[in-house]
């Protein structure tokens, strides 16, 4: 910084971070540096681990007990890394604001929502609570909560995880703070919702005159929001531009990796005469709740051709998943559903098994599916010791090893632990362990959304592969549009358990029927402008 | 709310006599009888006292009679101490054990709370490990090395306590058995406030507080002390229900007029309807308070709700 009268807002210097584990001091940011003007928007851009987050809860204080940080961080001049608690205390939630990834869990759940909003206007401001009051319900009017009054003595289990992150806005903005701190605040609401919520940030930004820094991997946000760009990679900046400079010329290696991470290509058409391989008619799913019965699958009709993918979309609460369940018969349904000519439905939980080899499945969570008592050989032959418990151990093993390799992994990594491996090495795992019974469907149910961008493109890529190896169809179920687009051949729009519309996946995609189906495109693909 | 406690109370109903059948005869099953003694006792006088007690009649019968006693509030005479009906035993014995019983949970409630709360504010500090030793040290040594020790230091060593005896309550005499009562309690109770402290410290909306600008004591007090004490409220449920019935150590070695004693003298010589009367009182408490931890469970937390 020059010696001349202008202070950024925000100045970050040299930051580093560093936590004390038992092996050790690990780094978790490295001598980074980055600033925001007022009024600016600035996106730090990296995938899960690039210490993006990091670094910004660093400047806020909050890093837990066995974090620590050196360098500078100052906030209009005065350094927050050498500020007392308290000082700090007075500017956090009153001129610089954070919210956060996990609109679910970051309310307190057992206070009411205008007494959560209240709490950092009575906090910071010399008011009684009838102002503090009124202030809250204001602001829920600001971020266009419907039905504000009644909110306001809502408790954060009664809303959506979109209305949750209007709430955790509210709370942030309510004292008209200059900074506001999102970090990856859109990544786990739906695609129409995120949109909403990113045009509400910007909305306020105008209205407040406030610098925002986002902290996002998703870089179709980024284009449309930002001013200036920082990118991270492995705790340190690598790269920083205006976002025209960063998408026209990127110049480190990874910013172009970055960039060129959404999922391309499209699968090789299936042949038009294809047999059918799973027919389903009239699936219908309901669940009781107390006495009520709620119907959230209202007949549903589709069909898989013999190496063909069948693309799923919709929304948290459309029913996707709950399909791909009610086909794996994994919950109960009504309606007819067959495979390779023969009626599954009404069959026995034992009379099922031999057709459990044939249809196999990849959840969404590659953390919470897989064992983390058992190696990664255990659970990739896992179906195997039940499927043909007459093989040998020797026989398993080597089928362990092919169908990791199949994957990509080398065949040492059957004897690691699953905590040893990252989130794409553990989805490659369950597609093994999915892989080696040889099945002729394949149901992914959200296979790549907890994953990075680059990681997803990897996964796909390798889907798209073995499917051609070994002609399997697939059931594709997913939020994500471009993901969709690079595998099916045909898609399923659904919405609140019904089917909005159907067809080619290129001819859904680019000229869709249903206006709902425009309004997710239009939200998916703000970035391939 | 008023709907499910009342509707709670109806199916504790059935739950009674579930429990009171079994116990009923489970105690029958069990070798030897009221009136077993090592003389044996003269045959016409034994014919006698069995045709008294209706010991005499097929089981199912006496089972019949004790149901319909029991309904009209009569537990029965004792067996062993003839003098004296279950429900005067009861009447003397259970205010002392609740007395003690309930000063011995809520010291250790209180106590063992703000002992877990200061270990995980200051975990791996000198603090935190002071609590997780004595908390170790509290689950470890048993009551009755802890109760003669006491005696000793307090009573005979430095005299500032009686060694035992009831003396209707006096502050002095109660200070001895609700310390030894409360001491295996607390180390429980200080665990398992400290464990879900640090957990709930570590929560998405602790982080909010904190990022919102709130005072430490606000973060602490009216967040993460609210979360925490949902597994500590779980647990003084079925503690009440055991402490308040009664403990044998304490009651022994202090020499304390409680029920606990008479419970297990009574399980000995099979005093059935002492036996009995135990079970229906150790029955409502543990209903009553489960009932009483379910109702304080929905006003910390607006998620449980029962209607």
């Amino acid at each position: 910084m020059t010696a001349d009268h202008h202070t950024p807002l925000l100045s970050v210097e040299a930051l580093s971070v560093h936590y004390a584990t038992d092996g050790g001091e690990t780094c978790a940011v490295r001598d980074v540096s980055f600033r925001i003007e007022p009024g600016e928007t600035v996106a730090i851009v990296g995938e899960s681990g690039s210490g993006k987050s990091q670094s910004m809860i660093a400047a806020m204080g909050l890093l837990p007990h066995n974090g620590r940080a050196t360098g500078r961080i100052a906030f209009r001049g005065d350094d927050l890394l050498r500020l007392n608690p308290q000082a700090l205390r007075t500017l956090r939630g009153a001129e610089i604001s954070m919210i956060f990834q996990e609109p679910m869990t970051s309310l307190d759940p057992l206070y009411r929502i205008g007494e959560q909003i209240m709490e950092p206007i009575l906090r910071h401001r010399r008011v009684g609570r009838r102002a503090a009051r009124a202030r809250a319900l204001e602001m829920l009017r600001q971020v266009h909560m419907p039905d504000p009054e009644r909110q306001m003595r809502a408790y954060p289990h009664e809303l959506s995880g979109g209305q949750r992150q209007r709430v955790m806005i509210a709370m942030a903005l309510a004292n008209n703070p200059s900074l506001l701190i999102a970090d990856e605040p859109t990544t786990a609401l739906d695609v129409t919702i995120q949109a909403e919520i990113i045009a509400l940030i910007a909305e306020l930004q105008r209205k407040n005159g406030m610098g925002v820094i986002f902290i996002t991997h998703d870089l179709g946000l980024v284009r449309h929001i930002a001013d200036r760009v920082y990118v991270m990679h492995r705790g340190e900046v690598v790269e920083t531009g205006t976002v025209g400079a960063i998408f026209e010329r990127p110049q480190h290696p990874y910013t172009r990796a970055l960039l060129d991470a959404a999922p391309r290509g499209r699968k090789i058409p299936v042949a038009a005469d294809a047999e059918p391989l799973l027919t389903a008619r009239g699936l219908r799913v309901s669940f009781s709740t107390g006495r009520r019965r709620i119907e959230v699958l209202h007949g549903l009709d589709l069909t898989v051709r013999q190496g063909e993918t069948l693309g799923i979309v919709g929304e948290s609460g459309s029913g996707k998943s709950t399909l791909a369940r009610a086909i794996l018969r994994l919950v109960d349904a009504e309606g007819e559903i067959s495979f390779e000519g023969q009626r599954l439905d009404g069959l026995s939980p034992r009379a099922l098994r031999p057709f459990r080899s044939r249809i196999q499945v990849v959840f969404q969570d590659p953390f919470g599916a897989l064992s983390p008592h058992m190696t990664a050989g255990q659970i990739v032959t896992e179906g195997l010791r039940v499927h043909r418990p007459a093989q040998s151990a020797r026989d398993r093993d080597e089928q362990a090893v092919l169908a990791l390799r199949e994957v990509g992994l080398p065949p040492e990594t059957r004897h690691r632990y699953i905590h040893e491996f990252s989130g794409g090495q553990r989805q490659r795992i369950a597609i093994a362990r999915a892989l080696i019974l040889k099945p002729r469907l394949l149901i992914l149910d959200e296979p790549t959304s907890a994953l990075d961008r680059m990681v997803q493109k990897q996964v796909i890529d390798l889907l798209r592969d073995l499917q051609q190896r070994h002609g399997m169809s697939y059931v594709f179920v997913s939020h994500d549009l471009a993901a969709v687009r690079a595998v099916a051949d045909r898609v399923l729009v659904m919405k609140d358990g019904t089917l909005v519309e159907e067809g080619p996946v290129d001819q859904v995609l680019s000229a869709p029927d249903a206006a709902y189906t425009r309004a997710l495109i239009a939200a998916a693909f703000m970035d391939v402008a | 709310m008023l709907r499910y406690a009342f509707w709670r109370m109806m199916t504790a109903v059935p739950t009674l006599f579930v429990v009171v059948t079994l116990s009923f005869f489970m105690i029958r099953i069990a070798p030897g009888g009221p009136f077993d003694q090592e003389r044996a006792l003269d045959p016409v006088i034994r014919a006698n006292l069995e045709r008294t007690y209706h010991l005499d009649l097929p089981l199912v019968q006496q089972y019949g009679i004790y149901l319909k006693n029991l309904l009209h509030g009569d537990l029965g005479p004792s067996f062993t101490m003839p003098e004296f009906s279950v429900a005067e035993l009861l009447h003397a014995g259970l205010p002392v054990s609740i007395r003690i019983g309930g000063l011995a949970l809520l010291l250790a409630l209180i106590l063992g709370g703000a002992m877990g709360v200061i270990a995980a504010l200051y975990r791996d500090g000198w603090a935190d490990r002071a609590v997780v030793g004595f908390a170790t040290a509290g689950s470890t040594i048993p009551t009755f090395v802890v109760a003669p020790l006491f005696q000793l230091v307090f009573a005979l060593g430095l005299n500032w306590l009686p060694v035992g005896g009831w003396n209707d309550g006096a502050f002095h005499n109660l200070i001895g058995p609700v310390i030894c009562l409360m001491l295996p309690q607390l180390a429980v109770v200080a665990r398992l406030m400290r464990s879900s402290m640090i957990e709930a410290l570590h929560t998405h909306h602790i982080r909010t507080a904190r990022a919102m600008g709130l005072s430490e004591a606000a973060v602490v007090g009216r967040h993460a002390l609210r979360s925490a004490l949902l597994p500590v409220v779980s647990y003084a449920g079925p503690a009440a229900a055991a402490l308040m019935t009664g403990s044998v150590v304490v009651e022994t070695v202090f020499s304390i007029p409680g029920i606990g004693r008479y419970f297990v003298d009574a399980a000995l010589n099979r005093d059935y309807t002492v036996v009995m009367g135990a079970v229906v009182v150790l029955a409502v408490f543990t209903i009553l308070f489960n009932l009483i931890v379910d109702i304080a469970y929905t006003l910390v937390d607006p998620r449980v709700r029962y209607d």
